[in-house]
């Protein structure tokens, strides 16, 4: 049987007497595109933290890229790629400096660093902004450029915590289409979302509400089982039932 | 009316979740207080002192013992040879000063009429120096007068000393309104100036500029709970002062209460004033600490005198507001004035507050527009 | 991998709008204005003289004491208390009041009395100016009994013959001893809120949680936080260096290698300690109130400008832990004595152990995860 490349069995966190992630178990296959829906405050972002190794988990364990999270995350870290829902490259570097920079984190050679540089900024069509500074660039460009970097030393996993925030449909359009040439190569995405047709675009999809994962499995089969004609009336019916207030 | 205690209030709730640098806020005056009343002083004691004495007669030995005997001085060692005095110093910091006595002293002293002693200060501090010098010729002149008891001499000059209002020469008498100046300062205009720009740099700014309240009262009701905060702290400072620094209120009360209100304000105003101009914290943060709280320790008379500068910085303390009040807070509360000898500080602090507020409120309108 | 993380923080520090200003303009203004202001010299003393007895000997009482060069004779009054008036309006510091028949006690009775008023809030300066002015008082005194001496029956009087020396700061320059320690002031500003405002800042804005998901290990993220400003240190003290030469005319006695190496481990702790106030803090405010407040007790129980063996023993135990105090110490002993590494050996271990202290420290508490 083929190892999963994201593990977790009973993974809980507690902050004092709040439970935000509770007891959840799934599995990510190598190459899946696999989403995790939820309303704001039903625990995403904390059960994508413990993945990444931000946050330790009160219990359960878990797994990322073959390392066990508690007891091995520097490991994980050499293996994953993480863009976050804050916009998280350095506004006040230029766009190659930042590709340098992350490169440069993970261990790569300046040369190597230096040529993929020019792929990168030639597939993204960026060539002529290479050096302009980040924080001129717009939104959309952005959050291209910071997906680019957040897989730039080929990472068994990236973890993109609602990567498409604030874009228009045409950008968010061309966004997944550079997740598809990622997880074509191999890379595992993980990745959290509002945009319920995004999550048409998942090979499989996990929703939380109020800490749980009240229902997992490929958008059709979700669609069939709560008998409903798009992912946004499955997320429906499962928020309805949720007690927690968003934030 | 209501909206605008309600807001008040959330702006209350807000400062004191902060629990950390409410603690500071409430911690520094009292810190201070006990620093520059315990800690802190300008006074010259226990020096220590080293002494070469190649006679070791009985003159020499009554001058060491008389030199040791005094608060001032501690004797702790005796050199042996002239070579050590000038290695001492460099190598301990503690020793101020290295008494070194004639050869044969008591015999010169006797026979000729003159002996020497040569006072060797490390005049790395000039004031310590010239003070300690003054105190040592003080013991030694004394002990020449025992001598000079059996002749009579003429001619002197016997000078009576009073120390006008801090007969014990106290140096926090001089550091108490100096703190109370530095604190409103810290306080009211760096608090609000960042508090507010904050607010700017969020955008929360502009959700309250839409709300139906206007402007003027957003402003003043962020102000409202540092205004209350240095009361407190207005309070903590007189109370530490008189009960356990010993440093009385000894000028009208009413008055010194209504000059540090006057002083509470423009502080506030200033910090508004900052904010208008400010557009990051960080500006804000160096602009009120670079621009106001090094000056206010600096230039305000606090800790160094004004008249000792040149007459360009005595210019630039004139627009320090911080020098007015700790000028005023001086007279009022050690001097035991009246309310009329600080008419001009109230003057000019009453201007620069209406400066402040109107230069604020036209800043704050064209940026509005 | 530092070497990526260096490159991003210069970067960094040369692009942003003040910070490289600050660099320059803080040394500047503090070399420039502080020596002048911060100055506890008591000079230009305000004196008001009563002159009650109107004779040649009070008048020439008078005259010495404006000639002495200590006092500025703002006026002679008639009457004691227009003299306090003065006080009270701060147009006098101290008054002398000579009474009426001083003239005639001092050649008939051998003594006169005269009075002495001081203005003692400033209790330095209250103290000072009587001490100078008794000295005055007693030189007086001396020259008129010489004038007299010529009285064969004073035979031998016992004279102690008192010489004052002043080392190393001869002419009683307050600069001079300001100086030296304004450059620690500096250094501990700058190189103490910069790292501060630094961490606290990545936070803010969140790109530090991208760094947290890196592989990049704390020693190495701490040190590249550190080394910069370790530079920026060297930098602003020679820049001060240059200054005190040029402008006060300041050069180390000591040799300046002792200088820079005693600055270097200094950096390392202020920029340590300002790395752990940071690591502890969430917001900037917070950092700057919480580094503000430490720094001001620093400076305070340092001996910048009073001295420390004056303060209570528990006080005085309380400054072992102020590295301030150190550093000061070794400024001024090297520039103004000479003194040289085996005569600092106290001050070294002290800094090493705060270095290592603080910056243990900094690298423990930053961390990656919660």
């Amino acid at each position: 049987m083929k190892e999963p490349v994201i593990y977790t069995e009973n993974l809980t966190k507690k902050f004092g007497a709040f439970t935000a992630v509770d007891n959840i178990s799934f599995s990510v296959d190598k190459g899946e595109i696999f989403g995790f829906l939820g309303a704001n405050g039903a625990g995403k972002t904390t059960a994508m933290r413990m993945l990444c190794g931000l946050s330790h988990p009160t219990s359960g364990k878990g797994s990322v890229a073959g390392y066990d999270i508690l007891k091995e995350s520097e490991k994980v870290k050499k293996n994953i790629g993480y863009m976050s829902q804050k916009f998280s490259l350095y506004e006040d570097l230029k766009v190659w400096e930042n590709i340098r920079l992350f490169g440069g984190i993970y261990g790569m050679e300046s040369k190597r660093i230096a040529s993929k540089t020019d792929e990168i900024l030639d597939e993204l069509g960026f060539l002529a902004e290479r050096n302009t500074l980040v924080r001129e660039l717009p939104l959309g460009w952005k959050q291209k450029l910071a997906f680019s970097v957040s897989i730039f030393h080929e990472p068994k996993v990236v973890f993109l915590d609602e990567p498409t925030g604030g874009v228009d449909p045409v950008t968010r359009r061309q966004f997944w289409e550079l997740i598809y040439a990622a997880t074509d190569r191999g890379i595992t995405a993980f990745v959290t979302t509002h945009y319920m047709d995004e999550a048409e675009y998942c090979n499989r999809v996990s929703i939380m509400v109020d800490g749980k994962i009240e229902a997992l499995d490929t958008p059709k089969n979700l669609k069939l089982q709560f008998e409903a004609d798009s992912m946004d009336e499955v997320f429906q019916q499962l928020a309805r039932k949720a007690t927690r207030k968003g934030d | 009316m209501k909206q605008f205690l309600s807001f008040v209030k959330k702006e209350f709730f807000h400062i004191f979740r902060d629990t950390r640098t409410m603690m500071i806020i409430l911690g520094i005056p009292i810190i201070q207080m006990l620093l520059f009343g315990f800690a802190i002083t300008t006074e010259v004691r226990n020096v220590q002192v080293a002494v070469f004495d190649p006679s070791k007669d009985i003159s020499t030995e009554r001058i060491i013992n008389q030199l040791d005997a005094s608060n001032y001085f501690h004797i702790v060692q005796m050199l042996n040879n002239p070579d050590e005095i000038s290695t001492i110093f460099k190598k301990d910091h503690n020793i101020n000063l290295v008494v070194v006595f004639d050869e044969k002293f008591n015999e010169n002293l006797l026979h000729t009429g003159e002996a020497s002693i040569q006072l060797i200060a490390d005049a790395t501090d000039p004031n310590q120096a010239t003070t300690l010098s003054g105190y040592a010729t003080s013991i030694i002149n004394s002990y020449q007068q025992e001598l000079l008891q059996e002749y009579k001499i003429p001619i002197q000059i016997k000078p009576e000393v009073k120390m006008l209002y801090n007969p014990q020469i106290k140096s926090a008498y001089n550091f108490v309104p100096g703190v109370m100046g530095l604190i409103f300062m810290l306080i009211c205009a760096m608090m609000t100036s960042i508090s507010i720009v904050r607010e700017k740099e969020t955008g929360t700014m502009e959700i309250l500029l839409a709300s139906p309240m206007k402007p003027f009262y957003i402003i003043v009701a962020k102000a409202i709970p540092y205004f209350a905060i240095s009361i407190v702290n207005l309070t903590t400072i007189l109370l530490l002062s008189v009960y356990v620094l010993k440093v009385p209120v000894t000028g009208s009360f009413y008055s010194l209460i209504g000059i540090s209100l006057l002083f509470i304000m423009v502080a506030l105003s200033l910090g508004i004033f900052i904010s208008t101009v400010a557009q990051t914290q960080v500006a804000a943060m160096l602009v009120s600490g670079m621009g106001m709280i090094l000056p206010v320790m600096i230039l305000s008379g606090m800790i160094f005198p004004i008249e000792s500068m040149p007459v360009i910085l005595q210019w630039v303390s004139d627009i320090i507001p911080a020098k007015w009040y700790i000028s005023a807070v001086r007279k009022l509360m050690i001097q035991g004035l009246g309310i009329t000898a600080v008419y001009r500080e109230l003057v000019v602090l009453l201007g620069m507050l209406v400066f402040l507020v109107f230069v604020s409120l036209k800043n704050f309108k064209t940026r509005l527009n | 991998m530092i070497k990526f993380l260096l490159e991003k923080e210069f970067k960094q520090i040369l692009r942003n709008s003040f910070l490289p200003r600050m660099i320059i303009a803080m040394p500047l203004m503090m070399m420039l204005v502080f020596p002048w202001a911060a100055n506890q010299e008591i000079k230009n003393l305000r004196l008001s003289v009563v002159d009650n007895d109107h004779s040649t000997y009070s008048e020439r009482l008078i005259q010495k004491i404006a000639a002495s060069g200590y006092f500025n004779l703002t006026d002679v009054s008639v009457s004691n208390n227009e003299a306090m008036r003065s006080i009270e309006t701060d147009r006098a510091d101290i008054i002398l009041e000579i009474q009426p028949d001083f003239e005639k006690n001092l050649i008939k009775e051998g003594t006169a009395n005269v009075m002495i008023l001081a203005n003692a809030v400033n209790g330095m300066k209250g103290g000072l100016g009587t001490s100078y002015l008794s000295v005055i008082l007693q030189d007086y005194a001396v020259e008129i009994r010489n004038e007299w001496k010529q009285a064969p029956e004073m035979a031998i009087l016992p004279v102690i013959n008192i010489v004052p020396q002043n080392r190393f700061n001869p002419h009683l320059d307050y600069k001079v001893f300001m100086v030296p320690a304004i450059m620690v002031t500096m250094l501990t500003l700058l190189c103490g809120f910069l790292p501060a405002l630094n961490i606290v800042g990545e936070k803010e804005i969140g790109t530090i949680e991208q760094m947290n998901v890196t592989p990049v290990n704390k020693l190495t993220f701490i040190l590249a936080k550190l080394i910069p400003y370790w530079i920026v240190g060297f930098l602003a003290l020679s820049l001060c260096l240059t200054l005190a030469a040029t402008v006060y005319g300041l050069i180390p006695v000591g040799r300046l290698t002792t200088l820079y190496l005693f600055a270097s481990l200094y950096i390392l702790v202020v920029s340590g300690f300002g790395l752990v106030v940071s690591n502890y803090s969430n917001t900037m405010q917070q950092a700057m109130f919480v580094m503000f407040f430490f720094i001001m007790i620093f400076i305070l129980m340092s001996g910048l400008f009073t001295p420390i063996s004056s303060m209570p023993q528990w006080a005085q135990n309380i400054t072992a832990f102020n590295p301030l105090k150190y550093f000061i110490q070794v400024m001024r002993m090297v520039y103004l004595k000479g003194s040289g590494i085996a005569d600092l050996t106290t001050q070294m271990v002290a800094l090493c152990c705060f270095a290592l202290f603080f910056n243990g420290w900094a690298v423990l508490s930053y961390r990656k995860s919660s």
